[in-house]
């Protein structure tokens, strides 16, 4: 914990407002988030977690507050000494060092699986195709996946799909990964093997905020568990104080749900 | 409380074992009568029309390579191919105009769409062509100052111009909205994550959205496209020497009205017929990842591509 204190915040979230019309969904969040650290986001439905997490990549605006990665704001910059918008370019840049993995994988389906995972590094990030093949070569590896570089997104199952999308997320060599309930649209059965290649990320210090409903993850895997509620922060801390012994009635109440 | 149903494993049940692989489709007489009907109906109606002297086969034959016909038909098909190439491109244009937030780009776009979709098409090719009465001198100037170039309005519109530009606009107005409802069909899910994966709106568009967006656009832009090889023979009315124009003027000659019109009714019909190959085609290729089995059946297929790819 003291280690924590002294290393400069790779994410930092101060005082974020976001409202879709007149529905306040994020009522001032505060957190900071040190390099390396796996952060699990638990909370019902509505509570906003997603919307947090689209926040810190700038696919949703906030109204008040302030988000910074890298050291670097989110969506604004500061020019003769006035914060403007950035511009669309000027966001696309600075979403280069965060990878996302979505709820519905979104694979390009016209691509096969090694042109998704090489789409970004040779298009965004400048890399030769050969170097990007080889680095693809080696994550879809990584993920159990070597045997599909040539198939469809279409021909594999959710689980497998899933595993392409977190290698093309890693591709980029992201600084921070975002998880938005990874397997939440996958059978059952297919979950296992998503949670075991993200597991097995949290391990080699990629710094991480995964929203899920997988309890057993954030237990095994999470440093931090973060539990939201009507668009804040109700609860935070080691997994084993959030989910072991949670103080708050809320967090009590979901987490029984769970057991 | 559980019950357990026994299911009779003898083929003794109430239906016996019959295996659907040794069924054979039973004959129909009803369905072969009304195909010998159709057949003879057919084949005596070709007939006719094959020994009435009126269709004048023979005359139909002669000029059917006729070089007036011949360097018309490449006026046509030199139209189409301009037209529906500048309107195209002129569409996608209006199209990502008319989706855009930008209010003055809208407008603008809605306002294109609303004028050239509303009007006949005949009417805005003669409007082209006679542009000269509204416009004797076509100037380049800057808004309200002096006038930096200036040319005679009939030395630019020839009928080509005309032509070209009537038919470029006119398509563009209706390929804006074919390509934006091609855009519109695009999970939205793939334009977020070609932005969080850093893209420019420009990049996702050419890499991610468009490719996706053509099994939409190209089934209706093939009906554009035939549209546009018979439209080109409105061009006739401002002296244009197309297909119908080259037949017409030997007509007027000849006399020979009806089969003159044959020859360019099978010309079109041919230029059709080919372009419907070539559809189908391009349809075959936008669907490829559709098909689920194909190159799951070729393992070995799929690793020669990596192969290629990391080498």
């Amino acid at each position: 914990m003291t280690a924590l204190q002294t290393v400069n915040p790779l994410v930092q979230v101060r005082d974020v407002h976001k409202s879709f019309d007149q529905l306040e969904v994020l009522r001032g969040i505060d957190l900071d988030i040190a390099p390396g650290e796996v952060v699990v986001i638990l909370g019902p439905s509505g509570s906003g977690k997603s919307t947090l997490l689209r926040c810190i990549n700038h696919l949703e605006s906030i109204n008040k507050g302030f988000i910074a990665v890298d050291g670097e704001q989110i969506g604004y910059r500061l020019r003769k000494n006035r914060l403007e918008k950035l511009s669309a370019n000027g966001i696309a840049r600075q979403r280069r060092k965060i990878g996302m993995v979505f709820q519905q994988f979104n694979l390009y389906p016209h691509m096969t699986v090694l042109q998704n995972i090489i789409e970004a590094p040779v298009g965004v990030h400048g890399e030769s195709r050969q170097e990007a093949t080889r680095n693809a070569l080696t994550l879809l590896e990584r993920v159990g996946l070597s045997e599909k570089a040539g198939s469809y997104p279409r021909q594999l199952s959710g689980g497998q799909q899933q595993r392409v999308a977190i290698a093309r997320a890693l591709a980029i060599k992201p600084k921070l990964m975002l998880f938005d309930e990874p397997t939440s649209a996958l059978d059952p059965e297919l979950v296992g093997e998503v949670l075991a290649a993200m597991r097995d990320l949290a391990k080699q210090g990629l710094t991480m905020i995964v929203v899920t409903h997988e309890i057993s993850f954030a237990r095994e895997a999470a440093d931090r568990v973060v539990f939201m509620d009507g668009g804040k922060v109700v609860e935070m801390g080691r997994p084993e104080d959030v989910i072991g012994n949670p103080q708050h009635p809320r967090t009590k109440s979901f987490l029984s749900r769970f057991l | 409380m559980s019950r357990i149903y026994l299911t009779s494993a003898s083929p003794e049940g109430d239906a016996p074992f019959r295996d659907v692989a040794t069924a054979h489709s039973p004959f129909r007489t009803g369905r072969l009568i009304l195909w010998i009907v159709i057949l003879i109906v057919a084949v005596d109606f070709a007939w006719i029309v094959a020994h009435n002297e009126n269709f004048g086969w023979p005359v139909v034959a002669a000029y059917f390579f006729d070089p007036t016909v011949i360097s018309g038909l490449y006026v046509s098909l030199g139209l189409t191919v301009v037209a529906m190439a500048l309107g195209t491109i002129l569409g996608l244009g209006l199209a990502i105009a008319r989706m855009s937030k930008d209010g003055l780009a809208n407008t603008f776009a809605a306002l294109f769409i609303w004028f050239f979709r509303g009007t006949p098409l005949l009417v805005q090719l003669i409007f082209w062509y006679n542009l000269s009465t509204l416009f004797p001198q076509l100037s380049i100037s800057v808004p309200f100052g002096p006038t930096l170039a200036s040319w005679d309005t009939n030395s630019v519109i020839t009928p080509m111009t005309a032509a070209i530009v009537g038919l470029a606009l006119n398509e563009a107005a209706y390929m804006a909205e074919i390509i934006r409802g091609g855009l519109l069909s695009v999970d939205r899910g793939q334009t977020e994550t070609a932005e969080a994966f850093g893209m420019t709106r420009a990049r996702a568009l050419w890499r991610i959205i468009i490719p996706q967006a053509m099994r939409s656009i190209v089934p209706p832009t093939g009906n554009q496209l035939i549209s546009m090889i018979k439209a080109t023979s409105l061009v006739s009315v401002i002296a244009m020497a197309d297909l119908l124009y080259s037949v017409q003027s030997i007509y007027n000659r000849t006399f020979e009205i009806i089969p003159m019109l044959l020859v360019a009714v099978i010309w079109y019909l041919l230029i059709t017929s080919i372009l419907n190959v070539g559809q189908s085609y391009i349809e075959a290729y936008y669907g490829r990842s559709d098909r689920r089995t194909r190159a799951a059946e070729k393992p070995a297929l799929a690793g020669a591509a990596v192969q290629e790819a990391t080498h």
